[in-house]
């Protein structure tokens, strides 16, 4: 049993875009590999000497029964559109071509929903079965299995390509592929409602997506900074919480919960991407002259959370190098969140009052988030208009949707109430 | 793959259209005929006649219903479309792209075997 999980582990996706090139379909190449691996529960032990090669044959043996049963019915399904056909069989069958860069694109193709490409990710790239995808989203394991099998269809009939996009397209659709695991971890890091902050499943599935990015894609400095990003922030996963499942604010986790290997591999990740245009100095990007390299979002906000960690205490940490980050990542998103985040910052290097200025105006834009009233109400306490506060932690608390947050603001408002009748 | 480029158009902005405006945009879907056909892409298209002279044909009940008009009202109409060959979606995208029209949607044609 362990051969084989190991073997789905590190195989799955590998052997999913090999067979789906083969196949030219998505769909039969999942059910044969899916035989394929069913068939190795029972076969193993012995375990073969070369696993991925006997996965490999089983599932092509399984594909041609498949086709052999349904050709009476006529497969409707249009074939994927594959660009050359694959060599007929590997002369070293050790090394097996790596395919799953095709398979990634094609799973986070823009013709296709937000949904269906986080799901499609998961199942195809990521090996989760339908049920571990369902969970991981809260719906049901029918919902999820509707919805992939809606996308499979859209991918073979709107004739998605299977192909590793070239030239101009590529980096666009790199950024694509980038914002769906993205989501993928953000999600599993705070899920919108409920009562666990952390869910460390699908935090930890992002990062294995964006580790095989990486490897995939050694010389993008967007998709190691991505990867980065994600192990500087699930890094503090255990100081995020206290005994008692209530938030602890970055300035008062305990650093010694803090996993230093993995931050140290984030820092071995940006250190290229980040040293080079920069003259000797911290983790920061800093002004480039025209034409010259310029940074990403993913390294910007890597770049920013490298300075968080990298402060040998809360008091140490660098906030005017974190306000020229956040400065240089809202003009380049233009996102009012970005703005929400440097104006924290700007009132720690400058002082409460400049913050509450970058403030003004954003409920505009950000009328449903409740980290706007929250930020405001800690920056009105800290100026002492504490009536100001009171009421902005109110409306902060109208907004909230998880309960340790919602602890977390209710504490806050009653110290605010309190300095205030005392 | 053979797919469908739907142009959607505004209707008051096409019926207003002047004598000038009229014959700039059908420059400009020559040149982009042209390019479909220097790629090997060109099956068809036409420009439809508006909503105002459609005539839709409803059959229910046994009988069969006519109505003057569309059902729905949009701002956007069907204004005409296209035919195209394509690789794939993404080829059948950059051509789309080119399609001198603002709101462009691709469809892919169902092909029947046998």
């Amino acid at each position: 049993m362990k051969a084989v999980e190991q073997a789905y582990r590190g195989q799955w996706a590998r052997l999913l875009a090999l067979l789906t090139a083969e196949l030219r379909d998505l769909d039969l190449a999942e059910e044969s590999l899916q035989d394929a691996f069913a068939a190795a529960v029972a076969a193993w032990p012995p375990v073969p000497d070369n696993p991925p090669a006997w996965l490999l044959t089983t599932a092509r043996r399984r594909a041609v029964d498949r086709l052999r049963r349904t050709a009476v019915a006529a497969r409707k399904l249009p074939l994927l559109v594959v660009d050359e056909p694959r060599p007929p069989e590997e002369p070293g069958p050790r090394k097996l071509p790596d395919e799953r860069l095709r398979l990634v694109f094609t799973c986070c193709h823009p013709a296709l929903s937000m949904e269906a490409r986080v799901a499609l990710t998961l199942r195809c790239v990521g090996g989760l079965t339908t049920r571990q995808t369902a969970r991981l989203f809260l719906v049901s394991e029918a919902t999820m299995a509707a919805r992939l099998t809606r996308a499979k269809k859209k991918i073979s009939q709107a004739g998605i390509p299977y192909r590793v996009p070239e030239g101009r397209e590529l980096a666009g659709r790199r950024d694509g592929v980038l914002a769906v695991l993205y989501l993928i971890f953000t999600e599993g890091y705070a899920a919108a409602e409920g009562e666990r902050l952390i869910r460390d499943e699908s935090a930890g599935e992002a990062i294995a997506l964006a580790r095989m990015m990486a490897e995939l894609m050694p010389a993008d400095s967007e998709v190691r900074a991505l990867l980065a990003l994600m192990l500087l922030h699930h890094a503090r996963r255990h100081a995020r919480l206290d005994a008692g499942g209530r938030l602890v604010r970055l300035a008062e986790q305990d650093r010694s919960l803090w996993r230093h290997d993995e931050i140290a591999e984030a820092l071995d990740l940006l250190a290229p991407a980040l040293l080079p245009p920069v003259p000797p100095g911290p983790h920061l990007p800093g002004p480039q002259p025209p034409g010259q390299y310029l940074p990403g979002p993913y390294l910007l906000q890597a770049a920013i959370a490298a300075e968080h960690v990298s402060a040998a205490g809360a008091h140490d940490t660098d906030w005017e190098a974190i306000a020229g980050l956040y400065e240089l990542l809202e003009r380049l998103t233009g996102s009012a969140v970005v703005r929400l985040n440097r104006a924290v910052a700007v009132a720690e290097a400058f002082g409460p009052a400049r913050g509450l200025e970058l403030l003004a105006g954003l409920e505009a834009e950000l009328p449903r988030h409740h980290l706007l009233p929250a930020t405001r109400a800690d920056l009105l306490s800290r100026l002492g208009r504490l009536e100001e506060a009171v009421e902005e932690y109110g409306r902060a608390l109208e907004l909230v949707a998880t309960a340790p947050e919602r602890e977390f603001l209710l504490s806050r408002r009653g110290t605010a109430i309190q300095a205030l009748s005392g | 793959m053979k797919y469908a480029l739907l142009l959607y158009v505004d209707a008051k902005a096409r019926q207003e259209a002047t004598e000038e405006e009229r014959r700039e945009a059908l420059e400009r879907h020559g040149g982009f005929i042209a390019l479909l056909k220097e790629r090997d892409a060109f099956l068809g298209g036409e420009e439809l006649g508006g909503p105002g002279e459609a005539v839709t044909l409803r059959k229910g009940s046994g009988q069969a219903l006519r109505t003057d008009g569309p059902f729905v009202e949009t701002v956007e109409h069907l204004g005409g479309f296209y035919l195209i060959e394509a690789r794939d979606l993404d080829e059948a995208i950059e051509l789309a792209r080119a399609c001198p029209v603002d709101i462009v949607e691709i469809r892919p044609v169902v092909e029947h075997q046998g």
